[in-house]
């Protein structure tokens, strides 16, 4: 019989053990998630030459546009991990300052993802068009209503690191969102890569 | 614009039309009348928010589970006997008792109740009743988001059960395939109340995944390592990886779906560039894995019952392991085995018929190992060993049936025909509701203080084993004949009702065994006193949760154990370990009832979509958002139970004890 280190992992106020405990649960999360992901790059995969007629990724979708929208995702996610820097030195004005910058950048991601979306809904090629464009819609479209969740949850955050300061649950919190924008980073790059860049070539 | 029709497509139509349907949704107002005048007559509303419906205790939870389902068997099982009756009546020139198209509903409903709302409740509830205990926990990993897994679970079987009340439900069949399903063929609410109802539900069971693979892998007891879990444990471990990896893509094609019907979008479209049989693809990526998802707890509750009552431990442990691994791998290889007769090609129906048959192995190796924990053991035929033994024959037979339609020349045949309607339930009732039937006899008494009324739970399992025989073992013949599924009315020269009428008889004979159930419960309440389980251990069971006293107090464990062998409380009952104790503050889930509320906005998106009520939809997105983020800011979740108060706890129910 061999000894066994005897630690309860759930004496009152064991912290670390709940911290960790939550990071592992959302990671389980943030991998359903993937999945999920992979099952509409999977479907537009499927479609995405499926045009009926109507213009493929080659007539609609514009590069340098999107190479711009990449770029302020990008930081957005280094601005992050900046602000989870600051959060860790315990400094609270830096933490909302980088909070508010990633935010920011985020907005101004979205606005631009609606206003691509805007411009090919009223030259007529919005959603209904063809599989493809359904496709296309859901999957940029459900990265960009992740986006908007996190934004939510951004806001939610500044606030309650102002009120009330960097606490055990708050920094809890700040890891989960972290992880959670930069795995939207990661699922952009995808979506650049396999939407934009093979699309703009038709491939 | 969207806002000019305040009530979407409700309307007075919306009401129950035929006699039927009209009984149907009487029953439901009067029993959801008869509880609320119940509960306000004995004052009981408080009570019943306050312990039940807000409580974050897992053995709460998985009981309220196991009651939703309950009342979910006996719709499903009312909607099988319709069936049964439809065929064996509706034949020449009689049309039987529905019409085709509510025929097409009760079938449709039948498939979508028993799979989502009666065993994956019965799976979650017995998983929340019996996990911590086992692996030596308080609790589940996150308690809140385990009572809102059960509020989005009871909120997708309301939507499923206003059908009734308003509307229709959908006519697609269980899994809705399009373009039948799309806009253009199916264009009432039915099928959006299929989509809603599901999705909600699914969300529920995703999160269910999370929390318990969390649970399994951070809080089991110091000393326990992977390889000394029980196999219950390891069977809801693997379980609920399968949730992990399959229900996104259930979310994912249902949403398309309704993208499709409510956007307009062309995903599964028959033009402009949808692609049906993508549908098909994605249901079944989630849908085969679904099934071991459902049947993998079952074999571990198995592998508990015939341990427990054959004297003793399970015959190869490790292999069971890696046949539980090797079945979550391989069934994920397997899906396309669902519809050879697409077309995909002589190879591709090649690769995924091998894979099928290499299934059946490591189900094979779990089915010898059980056998095998029997020979020489010193075997105990209680109502739980039973229901194994039950299904032992019947699985094989089953088994056996889908190792043969897994040639696809073979499926060619039956493809669609009665022969596989009878396998899949010998498959999924035998297999997955024989085992939850067995584990909740088996721990009713931890949860509950007595035991079951061990005659009448016999006579159930006769009942239930005999009926279905005699139910699916005519089906199987009828598929050979020719018979397809989902039949409403078939010409009397085929000679076929005399075995339908013998299918009706065995569904009428389950239901006789529902009918025990349900008696052996009031029974068994009414002696209670005299059932009592004083020992906590009513069956010199072998693992963590027979060591804590019946019911099992709130926090599980007065001293968390320490684990050294497989089958810890085995060991420590026959080494006669002294169990030394010394208290500690015990840190426990406040009630909440966000769950609540979160569920019902939820369900007010639903109701929302279905009936094209956007701004409800809106509403209840904003309220589930709204509740979400004031639950997060309040942290002030959790109380502490101390140490003196364990103390005085422990004492009493060992005063119980003594003085019994």
């Amino acid at each position: 019989m061999s000894e066994v280190a005897v630690e309860t992992l759930q004496t009152p106020h064991d912290e670390a053990a709940a911290t960790e405990k939550t990071v592992v649960g959302f990671w389980v999360y943030l991998m359903t998630d993937c999945v999920l992901f992979a099952s509409l790059f999977a479907v537009y995969a499927v479609l995405h030459h499926n045009t009926f007629g109507g213009p493929g990724g080659q007539e609609l979708l514009k590069l340098p546009y999107v190479l711009v929208e990449t770029m302020i995702l990008l930081t957005s996610s280094f601005t992050c991990g900046l602000a989870m820097l600051a959060a860790q030195r315990r400094n609270k004005q830096q933490v909302l300052v980088w909070l508010g910058v990633t935010a920011l950048l985020g907005l101004s991601f979205l606005g631009l993802e609606l206003s691509e979306f805007r411009n090919l809904v009223l030259d007529g090629n919005g959603w209904r068009r063809s599989g493809f464009l359904s496709s296309y819609f859901t999957l940029v479209g459900t990265h960009g209503l992740h986006i908007t969740f996190g934004l939510i949850w951004m806001f939610v955050m500044m606030f309650y690191v102002a009120k009330r300061g960097l606490t055990n649950g708050v920094m809890k919190r700040l890891t989960l969102i972290s992880l959670f924008w930069h795995f939207l980073d990661v699922v952009w790059i995808f979506i650049f890569t396999i939407v934009y860049l093979f699309g703009s070539r038709g491939i | 614009m969207i806002f000019a029709n305040l009530l979407g497509r409700l309307n007075w139509h919306a009401l129950p039309q035929d006699a039927i349907t009209r009984g149907g949704a009487a029953m439901i107002v009067l029993v959801g009348v008869g509880a609320v005048v119940a509960l306000t007559v004995t004052h009981k509303w408080k009570w019943l928010w306050k312990e039940w419906l807000t409580a974050q205790d897992p053995k709460k939870i998985g009981v309220m589970y196991i009651a939703v389902a309950t009342l979910m068997l006996l719709r499903g099982a009312a909607d099988a006997l319709m069936m049964r009756a439809q065929q064996a009546t509706s034949v020449g020139s009689s049309q039987g008792i529905l019409d085709s198209y509510h025929f097409q509903q009760v079938f449709s409903a039948h498939g979508t109740i028993m799979i989502f709302f009666v065993a994956m409740g019965f799976m979650f509830g017995l998983i929340n009743l019996v996990l911590p205990l086992q692996i030596g926990a308080r609790d589940v990993a996150f308690p809140f988001l385990n009572s809102t897994s059960f509020w989005l679970f009871a909120s997708g079987m309301g939507l499923v059960n206003l059908s009734l009340l308003l509307g229709e439900f959908s006519a697609a069949g269980w899994l809705a395939y399009p373009p039948l399903s799309e806009l253009q063929y199916s264009p009432g609410v039915g099928v959006d109340y299929w989509i809603w109802a599901l999705q909600i539900a699914g969300v529920g069971s995703l999160l269910s995944g999370v929390n318990f693979l969390v649970t399994i892998l951070k809080m089991r007891a110091p000393g326990m390592t992977l390889m000394k879990m029980p196999m219950f444990a390891w069977s809801v471990l693997a379980s609920m990886s399968l949730v992990a990896f399959a229900f996104p893509i259930l979310t994912v094609t249902l949403t398309l779906l309704a993208l499709d019907r409510t956007l307009g979008m062309h995903f599964f479209t028959a033009g402009m560039g949808g692609n049906a049989m993508m549908y098909v693809n994605l249901i079944w990526a989630w849908g085969h894995p679904e099934v071991y998802i459902l049947v993998l707890p079952a074999f571990g509750i198995y592998s508990e019952i015939v341990a427990t009552f054959s004297r003793k431990k399970l015959f190869g442990y490790a292999s069971m392991v890696w046949a539980i691994w090797a079945i979550v791998l391989l069934s994920f290889t397997v899906w396309l085995h669902h519809f050879f007769t697409m077309g995909a090609g002589a190879n591709v129906n090649a690769f995924f018929g091998i894979t099928t048959g290499i299934i059946a192995i490591p189900t094979g190796v779990k089915i010898f190992n059980w056998l095998f924990t029997m020979y020489r053991g010193r075997i105990k035929f209680t109502t739980p060993m039973l229901w194994f033994m039950g299904f032992v024959v019947i699985f094989t037979i089953g088994g056996v049936a889908g190792v043969m339609m897994s040639v696809p020349a073979i499926d060619y045949q039956v493809h669609n025909s009665l022969f596989l309607v009878a396998h899949f339930h010998m498959m999924i009732v035998g297999g997955v509701v024989f085992g939850y039937l067995g584990g909740f006899t088996y721990w009713f008494p931890k949860i509950f203080g007595f035991r079951l009324n061990e005659r009448l739970g016999r006579y159930a399992f006769w009942c239930w084993s005999i009926g279905f025989v005699l139910a699916f073992t005519p089906l199987y013949i009828l598929g050979l004949m020719g018979a397809t599924r989902r039949l409403d009315h078939y010409d009397a020269s085929l000679g076929w009702q005399p075995l339908f009428i013998v299918a009706g008889i065995g569904a009428l004979l389950v239901g006789a065994g529902i009918a025990f159930q349900i008696l052996q419960l009031a029974v068994s309440i009414w002696q209670r006193d005299q059932r009592r389980d004083l020992t906590g251990d009513p069956w010199n069971g072998r693992t963590l949760e027979w060591s804590v006293p019946s019911p099992a107090p709130v926090y599980n464990f007065s001293t968390i154990p320490v684990v050294y062998e497989r089958d810890p409380f085995w060991v420590v009952k026959r080494m006669g370990a002294p169990r030394q104790k010394h208290y500690e503050d015990i840190l426990l889930p406040k009630n909440t009832g966000a769950g609540v509320w979160i569920a019902g906005f939820a369900f007010a998106v639903g109701f929302g979509m279905v009936w094209h009520i956007f701004w409800l939809a809106i509403i209840g997105l904003l309220g589930v958002v709204t509740s979400i983020i004031v639950r997060a800011c309040d942290e002030d979740t959790e109380y502490v139970m101390t140490a003196a108060e364990v103390e005085k706890h422990e004492n009493a129910l060992a005063r119980r004890r003594q003085t019994v």
